[in-house]
């Protein structure tokens, strides 16, 4: 077949698209400090979850000549009540920290999107009703309902992922219900129904792949606010049990050991709002590269 | 050979401020391998014509009346399952916006092949394959390569040849095309213009073409049915209609058209347009809805509706008091 009325000069293609974007994004995300600071921190977090309790001592063991210990060669951080070295609980923590914040996250989203879509895209009677069931949780406070929640449950590591998943699922419901409302007017979602594609198609292949960056920036922003709810929860009894080493629980420990020992309430402190922090800043990082009306 | 025959369609909407009349009983018929237009202004209905011919309207608060007969199959009453295999096979679209038509999230290949793999069971491979023929049918050049960029990689002229090739795939009996070339460059407009006549010639894909531009129509329709308010005033081929416009309508249209002709002896430009204003698309009245704009209106277009009536050969126009030759 014959070439018509080709007028236009081909560009010579350096790389494929999905690449070239990726590396665009990345070039617009490198050039912000704050972003970069949050990727470091999140990536160190990262690092002490997954590699932290393979290098350090085993957290329960306990060392009665260093009870209440302060930070020496043989434990960098001090050592507890009990004579537990600190680092390896700090460890370990954040082992409790990263599972209690990404599973209760992938929780929330699981259940969540698939709402989300169908009573965005459908709206008629299920958006509504989904809305004022979502409204209705919304009004309470994240953490009252988190802990009521995990009251119900019972405290576990389980209950708190169970509880702060379902505590994240309005937010992660409204959120993909907008988005829907948006990209379902977009002229391709138009032209892939005068295609002929059918619902399913049109939700999974035209709707949730444009939808798909606020969600990941929300699930920057759900896994700090798991992290925090987690370590609140323990810290109240009604998450992760002693002896297991949560932030949360090291801090109940450390309350009556503050002018001893503040060591022991420092450093889970500290490391709780490392984290938060890591992840916030990436998440900002990540909402600005993904909307170029917000790029200064 | 008839192709698609609509018969009196009348569509409405209805809205908080009550039902709009968008088509008012419009009727026309559209044979194999031809290319008509449907023109007119903004909100005159040839929008909601075409879209209406593979029910692309809002389900919840559109009235629809009247028939849709592709080769015969009756399309108004079809359940939406079934309308679905029709739509992208049978009857395709060409939607205005280029730059928003494509899905931002694949690839150009990918959306090609989506259309084969549903309406003609290709596999993936099978589908690529013919995705490459068809960029290429297009005009697109380096296909084997352009198949793997994604829509933002393309410039508009290109994305509009995507989108058709899209509409193409599956070599429908009927494209709509909506205004297909008002988003680009005039210099890639002819381009476009090009493909579709090429389509019609090499595939005898029967066009719809949407447009308000005169100077398209002219280019590149066989024959053109004139619209004003939701109803169809005139109809007529290309020539005809322009050598011998009857309704004073399309006289008024023609006039606001900026041609070497209209211009001064000074050799300045002074288009001509038509006063007054559409009017409300609320009411439904029983006269000619163009009477207080007309310069030839009488007492009985505001009393009667005009139909449309045989004024030359294979020249309908909708009007008491049509203009004659040379009466310009």
């Amino acid at each position: 077949m014959a070439e018509l009325g080709v007028k236009e000069t081909v560009a010579p293609v350096v790389s494929s698209g999905r690449a070239d974007r990726r590396r665009r994004l990345w070039r617009r995300f490198r050039r912000r400090p704050l972003p970069m600071v949050g990727l470091v921190l999140v990536v160190a977090f990262l690092l002490l979850a997954l590699v932290g309790p393979l290098v350090t001592p085993d957290p329960s063991l306990q060392d009665y000549n260093a009870t209440l210990a302060p930070p020496s060669p043989a434990h960098p951080l001090g050592a507890d009540d009990l004579g537990r070295d600190v680092l390896a609980r700090i460890a370990s923590g954040a082992q409790i920290s990263l599972q209690a914040g990404v599973l209760s996250t992938l929780l929330a989203m699981v259940i969540g999107i698939p709402i989300g879509l169908v009573a965005g895209y459908y709206r008629r009677w299920l958006d509504p009703v989904v809305m004022r069931m979502v409204d209705v949780v919304l009004a309470f406070p994240f953490l009252v309902f988190a802990v009521g929640l995990a009251a119900i449950i019972g405290p576990s590591l389980r209950g708190v992922v169970f509880a702060l998943g379902f505590a994240q699922l309005p937010a992660v419901i409204r959120i993909t219900r907008g988005e829907v409302l948006a990209v379902r007017e977009m002229d391709y979602v138009m032209a892939a129904v005068a295609d002929g594609a059918g619902d399913g198609h049109i939700l999974f292949r035209y709707i949730l792949p444009n939808c798909a960056n606020p969600l990941i920036v929300q699930a920057t922003v759900a896994i700090p606010t798991a992290i925090i709810g987690e370590a609140t929860l323990s810290f109240l009894g009604l998450g992760v049990q002693p002896p297991t080493p949560s932030w949360g629980v090291m801090l109940t420990i450390a309350q009556q050991y503050l002018d001893q020992a503040p060591w022991l309430a420092i450093w889970p402190g500290v490391m709780i709002a490392l984290a938060t922090l890591g992840f916030n800043l990436l998440g900002d990082g990540l909402r600005d590269v993904f909307d170029p009306r917000s790029a200064r | 050979m008839t192709l698609l025959e609509i018969k009196d369609l009348t569509v409405g909407f209805d809205t908080e401020d009550g039902l709009v009349h968008a088509v008012r009983g419009v009727s026309l018929d559209l044979a194999e391998g031809e290319i008509l237009a449907l023109c007119g202004e903004s909100g005159c209905g040839k929008s909601v014509t075409g879209m209406s011919i593979p029910r692309l309207l809002p389900p919840d608060s559109t009235r629809l009346s009247g028939s849709i007969r592709l080769d015969g199959r009756e399309l108004t009453g079809l359940p939406e399952a079934e309308l679905r295999r029709v739509r992208g096979k049978d009857v395709s679209v060409v939607f205005q916006e280029p730059m928003t038509s494509l899905n931002p999230s694949f690839t150009v290949g990918y959306q090609i092949g989506e259309v084969l793999r549903r309406h003609e069971k290709l596999s993936w491979k099978a589908a690529r394959a013919r995705a490459v023929d068809l960029l290429r049918l297009v005009g697109i050049p380096a296909p084997e390569r352009r198949i793997n960029e994604y829509p933002h990689q393309l410039s508009g002229g290109m994305r509009q040849r995507v989108v058709i090739a899209i509409a193409v795939a599956c070599s429908p009996r009927v494209l709509i095309a909506d205004e297909p070339t008002t988003a680009l460059d005039v210099t890639i407009q002819a381009g476009v213009l090009d493909v579709f006549r090429d389509l019609r010639d090499r595939l005898g894909t029967a066009i719809i073409l949407i447009t308000h531009d005169l100077g398209v129509v002219a280019d590149i329709a066989d024959r053109a049915v004139v619209m004003y308010a939701g109803r169809a005033v005139e109809q007529a081929p290309v020539g005809e209609l322009f050598a011998r416009p009857r309704h004073p309508y399309t006289l008024g249209l023609m006039k606001a058209l900026p041609t070497a002709a209209a211009a001064g002896a000074d050799g300045r430009l002074r288009l001509a347009e038509i006063p007054g204003m559409l009017p409300s698309s609320l009411s439904d009245p029983a006269a000619c809805l163009f009477h207080d704009r007309c310069p030839r209106a009488k007492d009985d277009c505001v009393t009667a509706v005009p139909e449309l009536a045989a004024s030359g050969p294979g020249h309908l126009a909708a009007c008491f008091y049509p203009l004659e030759d040379g009466s310009r």
